[in-house]
């Protein structure tokens, strides 16, 4: 008999060793995200995927499925609280949605679409990051990371490089390049790595590919993060 | 450089997890890790730059950049604070003439900030080069200078300089026992090693961290992993601010600490300990060292201990500055070589701990008592304390008391005894279990130290009606916000955040929506953190909140909407950008 558990008054059937992300996405179900990735180790930093299970926050991405769980995503509070914590992760960086050639490819945008924020909320932190673009082909602007480690994850575990790892503390988190120099033009990546198209946002970006889709023609301008996600994730290996 | 790091990386086996003992002493010596020793670590230990960089950047004891030949750093706890810290430190950085946050220009001495470090009883207190001094006064600051001036190397100083006490004012079932060397192992080996976890049991016996799981149901799930390779930590990174106990402890029991951790090693099986020591306790490290070597000598530690064929060994970690080191998992990863955060879970430690295997990760004061229960059995520990907190705890009282120092009393004593005890009078309040803990009100004496009432670590806070509420609550959260991780969202913002919202309020411009603004952040923090440090951060806010809202409403200056900063002030650099100081460009504060 498969087991089961409780999504949202819904029965999710999963195998042992799933996370609640994983039966939730195999059986159809959005949560929202954005450090976590089918592919890649799950993480658990960004808190978006965080859940009611038996009364208890935890992130989907991270807690095992276990039969008889009630769980609880697509509450008002949930979604209250992961509004929230999406404006924690545009105050703290510098998020210029308008000027950003990501802009409607992005999933930090897409995901406070989806959650209908309308405003920051808190104050800015308004914090100093610099831009890598010594690279020929790959730009680095460290006002919009979210340390996700996405491509952290995605330099180890796919490119086998370990070009990047998230360094500091607290709020002076800041995501570094792995090179005696410290720069991304005498580390190991290239155009064609994992890591180099993983970035949620636009902190990573491939250069001269900018606006080759115009705004407004974008994944989020036409489709909800909840749709294009379900099919991205969904079809993964 | 290079011979010193080739001998260095040598004498610690050159391995990956010895990184942060392998940082010290590149720290002790350049006063920083220069850029040429992260390049030869990297090559040598086969560990990408990055990753040695981030371990460099997370633990404060460690600087890209060259403190002073003498780092001084105060100890920034509310204990110190209260004891006329800032006052001293000025003093100090004008005697110096060090700027707080700087270097001298001549590379002589450094002066800066750091979280409590442990000496509560007998601050203000400052780490000098690593080394605790407490008792700091005008004439002790005055003679420190001197010798910084001289340039005596710290092994010279005065011994005085660098005295701590262990004031012991209530001793109780534990620290009035008695224990040979040795003598807990042969009471377990005589009664049975299956027997005496079951006395542990019996005793009801739960962690002394705070969390207070049982430790006979620990131990006891480690000990069925099947994977044999098996590990005892023990968690001597007392960092909660106004917790020293462990400092005593280790101090004065080393023996009974060992001796408990060699009595774990026997019923989980397992043939490797470590010690993991906060990096403000450096001065405990070498008399740690030599008790350890005494053991070995003495049959007590090593292979064969007592010519029964066990072999177990204990190894001393020093942490580099992180109070989330003291979460266990994240005191794992610290063990390990990297940055002290916390893991998810499950996996749970009992299961995939050090190295991913199996490990138990215990209190100072934990495995002292799990000793002397091997001894008396569980009955003559349960015999104390309540039905669901059995036994003694040793509290580490501060604050306005006449007689700060180590307390030991029986779980479910009523906070109104632990007062008389202490002869602390004009009690506004107290931090029961430190900042992650609670703060109760005068009305609460009643309330009974125990986990099912108020649970504590050891930390117990005394603050007399002179006191400010607002400024503790505010000396704590940017505790919190300095020492959150920043791994995951709501702890590294919601900790500024908080610290930002609770200033506001204390410097006068706090608006109505200010309150419910803190509550609902407050709540934010408390539920969706990913660890105990962002899940209580905000306690102090929470608890000082609902227990004093007429404290917070009376720091409202504008009922209705007011400016979150000082208009005038904020104009500052634009008018000393355009070189004026005239009435017109000046701004008056709306609502003066």
């Amino acid at each position: 008999m498969t087991q089961t558990f409780m999504l949202d008054g819904l029965a999710i059937p999963f195998e042992d060793g799933q996370t609640i992300m994983e039966a939730a996405i195999a059986a159809g179900h959005y949560i929202p995200h954005l450090c976590y990735h089918p592919d890649f180790t799950p993480y658990g930093s960004c808190k978006l995927c965080n859940v009611n299970v038996n009364g208890k926050i935890c992130a989907a991405c991270t807690f095992p499925a276990m039969a008889g769980q009630t769980v609880i995503s697509e509450s008002e509070e949930q979604n209250r609280d992961r509004q929230r914590i999406t404006q924690m992760l545009f105050v703290e960086g510098n998020h210029f949605c308008p000027s950003c050639e990501k802009s409607g490819n992005c999933q930090l945008q897409g995901v406070a679409y989806h959650l209908k924020m309308t405003d920051d909320h808190f104050n800015h932190q308004f914090p100093h990051r610099e831009i890598d673009a010594s690279h020929p082909d790959i730009l680095i602007d460290f006002n919009r990371c979210i340390f996700c480690a996405l491509c952290v994850r995605a330099s180890q575990e796919e490119d086998g490089k370990a070009v990047f790892a998230i360094s500091g503390r607290g709020i002076n988190k800041r995501l570094i390049i792995n090179s005696d120099s410290g720069q991304l033009k005498d580390s190991e990546l290239t155009v064609n790595d994992r890591a180099t198209h993983i970035c949620p946002t636009g902190a990573i970006l491939i250069k001269h590919t900018a606006y080759q889709v115009p705004i407004g023609d974008r994944q989020f301008d036409h489709h909800s993060i909840s749709e294009v996600s379900m099919d991205q994730d969904s079809s993964a290996p | 450089m290079n011979d010193f790091i080739a001998q260095l990386l040598e004498a610690n086996g050159h391995r990956k997890t010895r990184l942060l003992a392998i940082l010290r002493a590149i720290q002790a010596t350049y006063f920083h890790i220069p850029k040429e020793a992260i390049t030869l670590l990297s090559r040598s230990l086969g560990l990408p730059v990055s990753h040695i960089i981030s371990v460099v950047d997370f633990y404060s004891f460690f600087h890209s950049t060259p403190r002073g030949q003498y780092d001084i750093l105060f100890s920034d706890s509310i204990t110190d604070h209260m004891l006329d810290k800032q006052s001293l430190m000025n003093y100090f950085s004008h005697q110096c003439q060090v700027g707080i946050g700087q270097v001298r220009k001549d590379g002589r001495v450094s002066l800066d900030n750091t979280a409590c470090t442990g000496m509560c009883d007998q601050g203000p207190a400052a780490l000098i080069n690593g080394y605790a001094v407490p008792r700091l006064d005008r004439p002790k600051i005055d003679l420190i200078a001197k010798l910084i001036e001289q340039e005596l190397p710290l092994a010279e100083w005065p011994e005085t300089i660098f005295q701590v006490d262990d004031p012991i004012w209530k001793t109780g079932l534990l620290l009035n026992s008695r224990l040979a060397p040795g003598e807990s192992l042969l009471a377990a080996d005589a009664r049975g090693l299956d027997a005496t976890l079951n006395e542990i049991d019996q005793s009801k016996l739960r962690g002394r961290g705070g969390a207070g799981f049982k430790t006979a149901l620990k131990w006891r799930l480690c000990a069925s992993e099947p994977e044999q390779e098996r590990f005892v930590v023990c968690n001597a990174d007392e960092g909660e601010p106004g917790t020293f106990k462990d400092r005593v402890l280790l101090n004065r029991y080393a023996d009974w600490l060992i001796e408990g951790m060699t009595l774990a090693s026997l019923l989980i099986k397992s043939q490797q300990g470590f010690l993991y020591l906060r990096g403000e306790y450096l001065h405990l490290f070498e008399p740690l060292q030599a008790k350890l070597a005494e053991r070995r000598l003495n049959g007590l530690l090593g292979d064969n201990i007592l010519g029964k064929g066990w072999s177990f060994d204990i190894e001393i970690c020093l942490g580099a500055g992180s109070y989330i080191c003291g979460e266990e998992s994240a005191l794992i990863e610290s063990l390990e070589g990297r940055s002290g955060i916390a893991r998810n879970r499950p996996p749970y430690p009992v299961t995939e701990g050090y190295l991913n295997k199996p490990t138990i990760v215990d209190n100072v004061e934990t495995f002292i008592a799990a000793a002397h229960i091997a001894i008396h059995g569980g009955n003559w520990f349960a015999a104390q304390g309540t039905e669901q907190s059995s036994g003694t705890k040793i509290l580490s009282i501060s604050g306005d008391t006449p007689q700060p120092g180590i307390y030991e009393v029986p779980f479910g004593t009523p906070v109104a005894a632990i007062l008389e005890d202490c002869l602390a009078e004009d009690v506004l309040g107290i931090q029961v279990g430190g900042p992650s803990g609670t703060f109760i009100s005068n009305r609460e004496f009643h309330r009974r130290l125990a986990f099912e009432d108020l649970p504590s670590g050891g930390s117990f806070i005394i603050f007399n009606k002179q006191r400010d509420i607002l400024e503790i609550v505010r000396n704590f959260t940017h505790f919190f916000a300095d020492e959150s991780c920043g791994f995951c969202t709501p702890c590294r913002v919601g900790t500024i955040l908080l610290s930002e919202q609770i200033d506001k309020l204390y410097d006068g411009y706090g608006s109505v929506g200010d309150i419910v603004a803190l509550q609902e952040l407050g709540h934010l923090l408390k539920t969706n953190s990913h660890c105990g440090l962002g899940q209580t951060a905000a306690n102090p806010m929470l608890n000082t909140l609902a227990r004093y809202p007429e404290i917070y409403q009376s720091k409202i200056k504008f009922p209705h909407f007011g400016p979150g900063f000082n208009l005038d002030e904020a104009l500052q650099a634009a008018r000393k950008i355009a070189h004026r100081d005239d009435s017109e460009a000046h701004l008056s504060q709306s609502g003066d």
